[in-house]
């Protein structure tokens, strides 16, 4: 072992109920350096931060501080030790000021008095250190985000600490704001900080990382050092494939059998910001078609969804479900012209929990002048017979089933509304194995029916093993288009990377 | 279990509980007299609960009631009483019964609008949205008046405007006039909320907003027509006082968001949303009369009710946190 390496696990494995997330993973942080941390989703990146951060602790193997064997009890033990993690959704109070969230949770009091013109000095200190511009009174909501992840820092920093963990910390960056944050995390470096940086974005890994570790499957399965790879080389380690020559592109290639065209989108624009929500998103699905869309987070996949179904107001652009103009009409008209969405957050937008399984399943389709109970337990007792439903009454409440069968139940309700273009998006998340295959059996069927089925999927292989045809997207556009026989993991994971404009910018 | 059924039905074994106390401690309890003064008290609160139970169920709060009640009575006690002045064409319109009632429950609606477009519209937290309202409400019903009661609806036979009183007075096979309204609206109001896509849409709205949206239903739309409901129910209570007093005070109604909050906890609903029923309300309303008129009779202070009363609405929400929690249980296994 290096004198450099501050923090190592060894042969680390962590285990949940029916998984294993880690499988004897060795990883290093070293002094002064970056050592970037890849792989897709479910590789067993965030696993592995936690149990560096003290959240989790690994089922076997060993972590080592400076050398010696090392157990971190909690994030608090870790954060003794000199460990902090920046997760990424910040953990800042917007309704306070710099200064009093940089010292929350320690605050400097004399006689049980806040001694506040102490705390803005010494935060007036620590940002003149860090050379950024950020007054210690102004509250942290009215920052901009690029700034805040700065005072997440600056706290971590004014806590003496010699190992940051950054997880995606760009995802909601502008590019100026990346130029500010890794001209500071090139500062962290020369004062001796070790910073362990976990990103989807590629590039920007070999742009400011020093070591690169790339898990596939719970196993750090390929490990070098930045300036000695490229993009193709950790493409090929996280998928486990050779790369391919070239992205195969091959647009519009209709697979064999596909019916006439029921979804047209053309030109969306979505949301005011820069970049916007969407932007200039067309496509066609046809009957019978199961559309896949890949992408990363944050890449429009979702935003999209809720654009069709009626949540998001479009800007410009049109959709049309068999002919009829949609752009302009409300959730419940879509909804009758064939559109249906079953939603990404179960618990946030699918299940109503105060409801039984039958009232569930008949929510959408509710209109009229009185309910018929008895009608609703008829369709609802043939959908829990078809889509295999296990509940042992109609009337139990929802919250009562697996996360599988809620979302049996909420495909239910939607399906009872015949709709001619099914949006799932995220079908499967939160549902345990079993439940998954049925899901793709059923979804499956419903495409042979002649239903076209769009399902957003963050998921290379739920992607690769459900779609007939898939769209990439990044930044809110349409990047690549893959009918199934030409996809490939690789062309997949290059087509969602986010172009990396003015990476350098900072410089 | 019939434990679990017991506990579940807490409120109807509460009433029964209090009806068989009160009967044993004073003879004078379970008699006709006493029971349709009971009632009478109780269709007031019952009535106004209904509308409450809606705006709740759908996740709102309803405080303008009381006030929509004294601005309802004062508009039909000013139309019956002194007439509807036009000054520029120097004459005073008096109205027959059925349109004053129909112009007094239109107040009551206009309030609700006015809540439902402030919440459903606007955004704005219901509590925040009827607070306004009801000072808003009260207001208006003292502009009306300048403060003064209008001592006189028997209306004049030569005005056509007779007949207000039986409203609040009146009886139907031999039971009182209000306490036929308060079946009325209880039956319907029950229908409404268990029967029809509207009654399912208002729990969907309360228990999943987003959820429901996405299934197609007009959120706003039932936000708006709850608090138009509870404005209509508010109203109908305002004529009622106002006729069975047989005069208009712009006081009326005050507190009385207070009487049918507690009818509807107690009755089961969720403040949350979601979760709830008339009947519910109904019973709820029922125990909170019963025990006014019962402690009333054996002579306990005005004030030790008043504490009572508070004592036992904390019971109710506590049983209910209670319930809920025993009934998390066994999802977890």
């Amino acid at each position: 072992m290096t004198p450099d390496v501050v923090l190592a696990a060894t042969a680390v494995v962590k285990q949940y109920p029916g998984t294993t997330a880690l499988d004897g993973v060795d990883f290093a942080v070293r002094r002064g350096q970056v050592s970037a941390l890849i792989g897709e989703n479910g590789a067993g990146k965030s696993t592995l931060m936690r149990i560096l951060a003290g959240v989790e602790q690994p089922t076997s193997g060993t972590l080592e501080l400076d050398g010696r064997p090392v157990r971190l009890a909690s994030p608090r033990d870790a954060a003794a030790r000199g460990i902090a993690m920046i997760h990424q959704e910040l953990n800042l109070l917007p309704n306070l000021s710099v200064a009093d969230n940089i010292f929350l949770g320690r605050e400097l009091a004399r006689y049980g008095i806040l001694e506040r013109n102490a705390q803005e000095r010494q935060t007036r200190d620590l940002m003149a250190r860090l050379e950024q511009p950020i007054d210690p009174r102004i509250l942290v909501g009215a920052l901009p985000l690029g700034y805040q992840q700065i005072v997440e820092i600056a706290k971590a920093i004014a806590q003496d600490v010699r190992i940051l963990i950054m997880d995606e910390p760009t995802s909601a960056l502008s590019a100026a704001e990346i130029g500010v944050l890794f001209r500071l995390i090139r500062d962290l470096k020369s004062r001796g900080v070790a910073i362990v940086y976990i990103s989807h974005r590629l590039e920007e890994v070999l742009a400011i990382g020093d070591h690169v570790t790339v898990l596939r499957d719970g196993r750090a399965v390929a490990e070098a050092a930045a300036d000695a790879v490229d993009v193709a080389w950790i493409v090929e380690k996280m998928t486990g494939r050779t790369a391919a020559a070239g992205v195969p592109s091959g647009p519009h290639a209709e697979p064999a059998g596909a019916g006439p065209p029921t979804l047209s989108v053309e030109g969306l624009e979505v949301g005011q910001a820069v970049p916007p929500a969407l932007h200039g998103v067309s496509f066609t699905a046809r009957a019978g078609e199961i559309l896949g869309f890949y992408g990363l987070m944050g890449a429009g996949r979702t935003e999209l969804f809720e654009a069709l179904i009626g949540l998001r107001r479009v800007r410009q652009g049109s959709i049309a479900c068999q002919g009829r103009a949609l752009a302009h009409l409300g959730i419940p008209e879509r909804i009758h012209a064939g559109l249906a969405l079953v939603p990404e957050e179960r618990r946030a937008a699918g299940i109503v929990p105060t409801q039984s399984v039958r009232e569930n399943i008949a929510l959408a389709q509710t209109h009229g002048l009185y309910l018929s109970p008895a009608a609703e337990r008829r369709s609802a007792a043939e959908f829990v017979r078809d889509l295999n439903i296990r509940a042992a009454s109609l009337e139990q409440p929802i919250t009562s089933l697996s996360g599988g069968n809620q979302q049996k139940v909420v495909l239910s309700r939607f399906l009872l509304t015949s709709p001619k273009v099914l949006l799932l998006d995220e079908p499967t998340r939160g549902v345990d194995v079993g439940a998954r295959a049925e899901i793709y059996t059923i979804i499956r069927r419903l495409a042979a029916g002649g239903m076209t089925v769009l399902f957003a999927s963050s998921e290379l292989q739920e992607i690769l093993t459900l779609a007939t045809r898939i769209l990439v997207m990044a930044e809110g556009r349409i990047t690549a288009e893959f009918a199934a026989a030409e996809a490939t993991e690789h062309a997949l994971v290059a087509a969602s990377a986010p172009a990396m404009a003015a990476l350098n910018g900072g410089d | 279990m019939a434990g679990a059924l017991l506990f579940r039905l807490r409120a109807l074994v509460a009433l029964v509980v209090l009806l068989a106390v009160f009967s044993i401690l004073s003879p004078a309890f379970l008699t006709a007299g006493n029971l349709t003064i009971l009632l009478k008290h109780v269709a007031i609160n019952a009535i106004m609960a209904v509308g409450m139970t809606f705006v709740i169920l759908s996740g709102g709060i309803d405080l303008s009631v009381g006030s929509v009640a004294g601005l309802a009575g004062m508009v039909a006690g000013g139309l019956i009483d002194r007439g509807l002045v036009l000054p520029m064409f120097g004459v005073v319109v008096y109205f027959q019964i059925w349109l004053v009632i129909l112009i007094a429950l239109a107040a009551g609606a206009v309030v609700g609008t006015v809540n439902g477009l402030l919440v459903a519209r606007l955004s704005v937290a219901p509590f925040i949205a009827t607070l306004g309202t009801m000072y808003a409400g009260r207001g208006a019903a003292l502009l009306l008046s300048s403060g003064a009661t209008f001592p006189n609806l028997l209306g004049r036979p030569d005005l056509g405007n007779t007949g207000f009183l039986y409203l609040g007075s009146g009886t139907v096979l031999g039971v009182p006039f209000p306490i036929w309204l308060m079946l009325l609206f209880g039956v319907a109001g029950a229908f409404l909320a268990a029967r029809t896509p509207f009654g399912r849409h208002v729990y969907a709205v309360g228990g999943n907003e987003r959820a429901a949206q996405l299934s197609g239903v007009r959120v706003k739309r039932i936000q708006l027509q709850v608090y138009v409901i509870s404005g209509v129910c508010s109203a109908v209570v305002g004529l009622i006082i106002a006729s069975q007093l047989a005069s208009a005070h712009p006081a009326t109604g005050q507190s009385f968001e207070l009487n049918a909050i507690a009818a509807v906890v107690l009755g089961g609903t969720s403040l949350m949303g979601g979760r709830g029923s008339i009947g519910g309300t109904i019973i709820g309303a029922l125990v909170i009369g019963a025990l006014a008129d019962g402690l009333v009779l054996l002579g306990v202070s005005e004030f030790w009710q008043i504490v009572i009363k508070g004592i036992v609405i904390i019971v109710a929400v506590v049983l209910d946190q209670l319930q809920r929690r025993l009934q998390w249980q066994p999802s977890k296994a």
